[in-house]
């Protein structure tokens, strides 16, 4: 069981580094995500069912909603390798 | 040899977090990294909550129809993360709103340059010579007669 | 400089929680109230899920103070972002997995959300999950389709008459002799779901009213002009 709580915690933990170290702002939220749901399988093996559900749905989903949401107001909503000029409506579609 | 690693481990990853989370609303330059920072640092505190509450050997606070009451783990913390998580997420979405403004009326979110710009502003409205920068900690050289009402810069809100 | 200043700072930190951290009981807390509440709990409130019974039974004042700070946190965000002006460009329609797939999941969401606000008080779940299952339910044909007029006014009664039946109910109580927010009509037979008196009640107002609310919040964040 130690083993198990180890590994979820490492991956806990360098997920919560990718969130500040990473450039792209879409992968610091993918990693946020990641930080949440490590966070609620924590919980379940903490005996705390409720919390953990909580945590998955609000934490992990709505809260990586709300982020992701606001990338593209935000102007972070960078595509790889292109001009960042040309933001046009055709690239939203492929978005 | 388990019984003695388990809470270490689980310590190191809340305390862990929650240091993360501080060290990166210190240390980030992004206005949306600080918000990010924010909500792993909440994260961390949740999790050093509900360990509070473990007990060995316990199980879920939920009742079947015989279940002995003896070894529960304890429901109290349990309900104040309960509140305390989306809480959290209320805020994190207000905060995102605030950057989303900030964003329309500057156009940018890095911490430097908000800074400086916050800082001209309060000077300007105030009518006074903005404050010196870290560059030019005395202002700048001959500072000029500022007049009690001036118009604003050419920055749209 | 500033920045190995602040790292060591933040190991300092560490070191020092580490080391309270070890002083700490872990797997022997000292329950106080948890004892308490578990022992008294399945006869006094008649919920088979105890952290419902503390959430809405013997700390039901807290979950009011919740519900607030949620509302003031939507309400916020409503008023700084804005209305949307009338000819800026918005993003186009999704493809056809999202908009077939928000179209067959509404429904089967809508189920998940309102079993879970239901069956609070017996299985680990309750008002705020549902609710924001719920949220969920309703923004999905948004994001398939943007541009979808949300009935802003609507979301706002169901929240309003959601939010004052719960206070209404723990006035009742109040009225009643007993303490704000005391659970009535008694206990129930252990383990159905029209047990715990009130607690479901209160947990259907509560999800009705969170999900309303993110609802909304989701709806004005998509909204918002995309610069």
């Amino acid at each position: 069981m130690i083993w198990l709580v180890s590994v979820i915690v490492i991956l806990m933990l360098g997920s919560a580094l990718a969130v500040l170290l990473l450039k792209n702002p879409i992968g610091a939220v993918a990693a946020a995500s990641v930080v949440s749901l490590a966070l609620s399988v924590l919980f379940v093996i903490l005996r705390a069912p409720d919390v953990a559900m909580t945590e998955a749905a609000v934490g992990g989903g709505l809260g990586s909603l709300i982020l992701a949401l606001s990338l593209r107001r935000l102007g972070l909503w960078h595509v790889e390798g292109e001009d960042r000029k040309r933001l046009t409506r055709k690239e939203t579609r492929d978005a | 040899m388990m019984a003695h690693n388990l809470p270490f481990v689980l310590y190191a990853g809340a305390i862990g977090l929650l240091v993360i989370g501080i060290a990166g609303i210190v240390l980030s330059q992004n206005l949306f990294r600080i918000i990010l920072a924010l909500a792993i640092a909440e994260a961390g505190a949740n999790l050093l909550l509900v360990l509070a509450g473990y007990h060995w050997g316990g199980t879920a606070p939920i009742l079947d129809q015989g279940k002995a009451l003896a070894t529960m783990v304890d429901p109290v913390p349990q309900a104040l993360v309960l509140t305390a998580i989306v809480i959290g997420v209320g805020i994190q979405a207000l905060a995102l709103g605030l950057a989303i403004q900030a964003y329309r009326a500057y156009g940018t979110l890095e911490m430097r340059q908000l800074r400086d710009r916050l800082e001209q502003d309060i000077a300007l409205d105030a009518g006074m010579a903005p404050s010196g920068s870290r560059q030019a900690p005395a202002g700048e050289r001959p500072i000029p007669p500022v007049p009690a009402v001036q118009r604003r810069g050419s920055h749209t809100l | 400089m500033r920045n190995l200043a602040s790292l060591l700072f933040a190991g300092g930190l560490a070191f020092l929680l580490m080391a309270v951290a070890a002083q700490l009981p872990f797997g022997h807390p000292p329950v106080l109230a948890g004892g308490e509440i578990l022992a008294q709990a399945p006869q006094q409130v008649g919920a088979a899920n105890i952290v419902t019974a503390v959430v809405l039974g013997y700390r039901g004042l807290d979950t009011l103070g919740e519900i607030s700070i949620l509302f003031a946190a939507a309400t916020g965000i409503g008023l700084v972002l804005g209305r949307r002006r009338a000819n800026a460009p918005r993003d186009p329609d999704a493809g056809t997995i999202l908009r077939t797939g928000a179209a067959l999941m509404f429904p089967l969401l809508l189920l998940v959300g309102f079993h879970i606000i239901l069956h609070g008080h017996l299985t680990p779940g309750g008002g705020f999950q549902g609710g924001v299952i719920l949220a969920a339910a309703f923004f999905l044909p948004l994001l398939a389709r943007p541009g979808t007029p949300v009935n802003h006014p609507g979301l706002s009664l169901i929240e309003g008459v959601s939010g004052a039946i719960f206070i209404l109910i723990g006035l009742i109580a109040l009225f009643q002799g007993g303490e704000f927010l005391q659970p009535l009509l008694g206990t129930g037979t252990f383990g159905s779901l029209l047990s715990a008196g009130t607690l479901p009640i209160l947990y259907l107002a509560l999800g009705l009213k969170v999900g309303a609310e993110l609802a909304g919040l989701l709806s004005r964040l998509a909204d918002a002009e995309a610069n």
